[in-house]
């Protein structure tokens, strides 16, 4: 009776030890859990940040004001102007 | 000497008092387990509370405010985290060193922050919407009873270009205008909160309860397409500065989809900067505004008759004096070109012609023609402030509106009910309902007057941009344009204005299959004598954008690409005002 009762304080013993290192697994991971979660936050905020910066570079106004101030473009008149159409367009067109 | 043998042992005292000492032990051990069992038993309440409030934390979600973009996924406007900085003014403790170091930093002068702080009480804010880096930097000079919030800020990439349209929010991210107003339910968020375990660090070690789940906004795509935006509303610009209008407006729709690729207003506002706002930069015109169309609403007039079989395009409208008097009212045509025929009347616009087919419809027949492409009730596409226009019940009409309002007066609309009203010509008969929003799947129009009568209007909107027309300035290289100019004396104090005219030009193309509506609205325009008429003004911004918003969309042409010409100065024939 004495030893039955020795084995089952051990084995006792034995899973108190395992729950505490299991809890304390399981918050570590969750503080893990919780700073990656925080980081995809903190990136999807920059991605939208840099959205916004795309937008701001590319906005169309702009680039017109490049390509024809920077780069000289222009838009091509009648004369300089080709238009090639497919096929099935282009007969019922004439 | 041993303990046994001790001489105090030996002493013998009175019985009573060991027992009373037990008795008293024993009654404060069972005081003791009352209390305990009261505290952790009957009344634990409050002790549960004390403890969880020591690691337990109920933190708020915060939300996002769902994107804009236009139709091809480009950001229109999106919102970003900022700071707020705030203060508690009792608390505040800070040296002059500091102060100078917060003001610079919040760009404020030293005084002004003086001043905020021993004016208030209690609570303060200092500044709000300050960039995260800054936020940041203001948080390292570590000032006592000084705190910040998280809030969102919404940026428009698009600055001006489509303020309007888009609207924006206030402090506290909410929509107060355009879009952003009318689909806060769709776009805003609703931040939710969750309890957590925090443990001696501060860290959260366990979550133990979702109370409530945050909910993202969703994000809106637009009909709008940034390209054609940009343009219109760059040719728009240039047209109201050099015909010194006070206003302009300019619509595109999609014929086929109706979907507003394009609306653009002037004088407009950077939304993202409002600190100089004034009511004009604010109204959205094509929307909220109506004015007298003119003859741009005389295709309509045709229309029905025409559906009636009243008239075909060749009958002959005797229109030979350039004017008629019904009642004690005279209407005149500006030129006096003999007898015209419908499409003639169309093509050079003649008051007299439009005013005496209407007299040849009833009352009835012709509001129905009006009211079925959408005028007098608003066009229900979800904007604040749709304007409906006037459309009086024909009941009451008398001879002289009914002849009136064939050619646009009395009765007033806005431009987006204009262009709207224009798919039934560019959409075979069909009315599209407009959207806001991209449409996927081209929803099912409303037949108002059929394909063969959409067709016939069409060729002579046609004759009417060409030379011997009213418009030949919104001709497009390379495309078949049909469309009707407008220009009409601005009511003032219940009359008509003596020298101030709203001219507009509505327009489709390409004619064979047409892919776009524009309509474009120019309010007061007077560059010098003569120089207010659509044609003049209004139909060389719809040439502009027309031309390249069909090479933008890759439509193919249906004209010979050869250089346009104008007929000769003086020679261009104006419609009567």
């Amino acid at each position: 009776m004495a030893r039955i009762n020795l084995i089952l304080l051990a084995l006792l013993t034995a899973c108190a030890l395992g729950l505490v290192t299991s809890q304390h697994k399981a918050r570590k991971l969750f503080a893990e859990l919780e700073h990656e979660q925080n980081l995809a936050k903190q990136i999807d905020v920059e991605w939208g940040q840099l959205q916004l910066e795309q937008s701001t570079w590319a906005m169309h106004a702009r680039v017109e004001k490049l390509a024809r101030e920077r780069l000289h473009m222009s838009v091509p008149d009648a004369k300089r102007t080709q238009v090639v159409l497919p096929a099935a367009a282009a007969e019922t067109s004439r | 000497m041993n303990y046994a043998t001790s001489p105090v042992l030996a002493l013998h005292l009175p019985l009573w008092r060991s027992r009373l000492l037990l008795v008293l032990i024993a009654g404060g051990f069972l005081v003791l387990a009352g209390r305990a069992v009261y505290l952790q038993g009957l009344n634990n309440d409050f002790l549960q509370q004390k403890g969880e409030s020591r690691y337990s934390r109920v933190l708020e979600i915060s939300a996002n405010r769902g994107k804009i973009t236009d139709r091809h996924g480009e950001a229109l406007a999106i919102s970003t985290p900022v700071k707020s900085v705030w203060a508690i003014p009792e608390e505040v403790q800070y040296s002059s060193r500091q102060r100078d170091k917060l003001a610079a930093l919040l760009e404020m002068s030293p005084r002004e922050i003086d001043k905020r702080l021993n004016d208030a009480t209690g609570f303060v804010y200092l500044k709000r919407q300050i960039p995260p880096e800054v936020a940041e930097r203001v948080s390292e000079l570590r000032i006592a009873g000084l705190f910040q919030d998280r809030e969102y800020r919404r940026y428009y990439p698009g600055g001006d270009v489509m303020a309007q349209v888009l609207g924006f929010t206030g402090a506290d991210d909410v929509g107060q205008e355009g879009i952003e107003l009318a689909f806060q339910s769709t776009l805003g968020g609703k931040s939710g909160s969750r309890r957590v375990i925090k443990d001696r660090l501060g860290q959260i070690v366990e979550d133990t309860e979702s109370i409530r789940e945050a909910q993202n906004g969703r994000d809106l795509v637009l009909a709008l397409d940034a390209r054609l935006q940009n343009l219109a509303f760059s040719q728009l610009k240039l047209a109201v500065n050099s015909s010194k209008a006070k206003a302009g407006a300019i619509v595109v729709l999609d014929a086929k989809t109706g979907e507003v690729l394009a609306l653009a207003n002037l004088p407009t506002y950077n939304p993202n900067n409002r600190s100089q706002l004034s009511g004009a930069q604010l109204r959205n015109r094509v929307i909220t505004d109506t004015f007298e169309p003119g003859s741009t609403l005389k295709p309509f007039t045709v229309a029905a008759a025409i559906e009636q079989g009243k008239v075909t395009p060749a009958t002959m409208i005797a229109t030979a004096g350039g004017s008629m008097s019904i009642g004690r009212a005279v209407i005149h045509d500006a030129h006096r070109f003999g007898d015209m025929t419908v499409a003639q009347v169309i093509q050079r616009s003649s008051n007299v012609g439009a005013a005496k087919i209407a007299l040849g419809l009833s009352a009835e027949s012709m509001w129905a023609m009006f009211d079925e492409v959408g005028f007098g009730s608003p066009p229900r596409v979800g904007f604040p402030g749709e304007a409906a226009g006037k459309l009086r019940a024909y009941k009451t009409w008398r001879p002289i509106e009914q002849a009136t309002m064939a050619y646009g007066h009395g009765i007033s609309v806005s431009l987006l009910q204009l262009a709207h009203a224009y798919t039934i010509f560019a959409h075979d008969g069909e009315l599209m309902p407009l959207s806001l929003l991209r449409v996927d799947t081209p929803p099912a129009g409303e037949q108002v007057i059929s394909a063969a009568t959409a067709h016939k209007l069409r060729d002579m909107l046609e004759l009417a941009v060409q030379p011997g027309g009213t418009a030949p300035r919104a001709r497009v290289m390379g495309y078949r344009v049909a469309g009707k100019t407008g220009t009409a004396h601005k009511e003032e104090n219940g009359g008509y204005a003596e020298h101030k005219y709203v001219s507009s030009f509505v327009g489709l193309a390409p004619a064979s299959d047409p892919r776009l509506v524009i309509a474009v609205m120019l309010d007061e325009p007077y560059a010098g004598s003569g120089q207010y008429y659509g044609g003049v003004v209004a139909a060389p911004v719809f040439s502009a954008v027309m031309g390249g918003a069909l090479r933008m969309l890759g439509v193919p042409p249906d004209a010979p690409l050869k250089p346009l010409e104008l007929p000769p100065e003086g020679s261009e024939i104006k419609e009567s005002v």
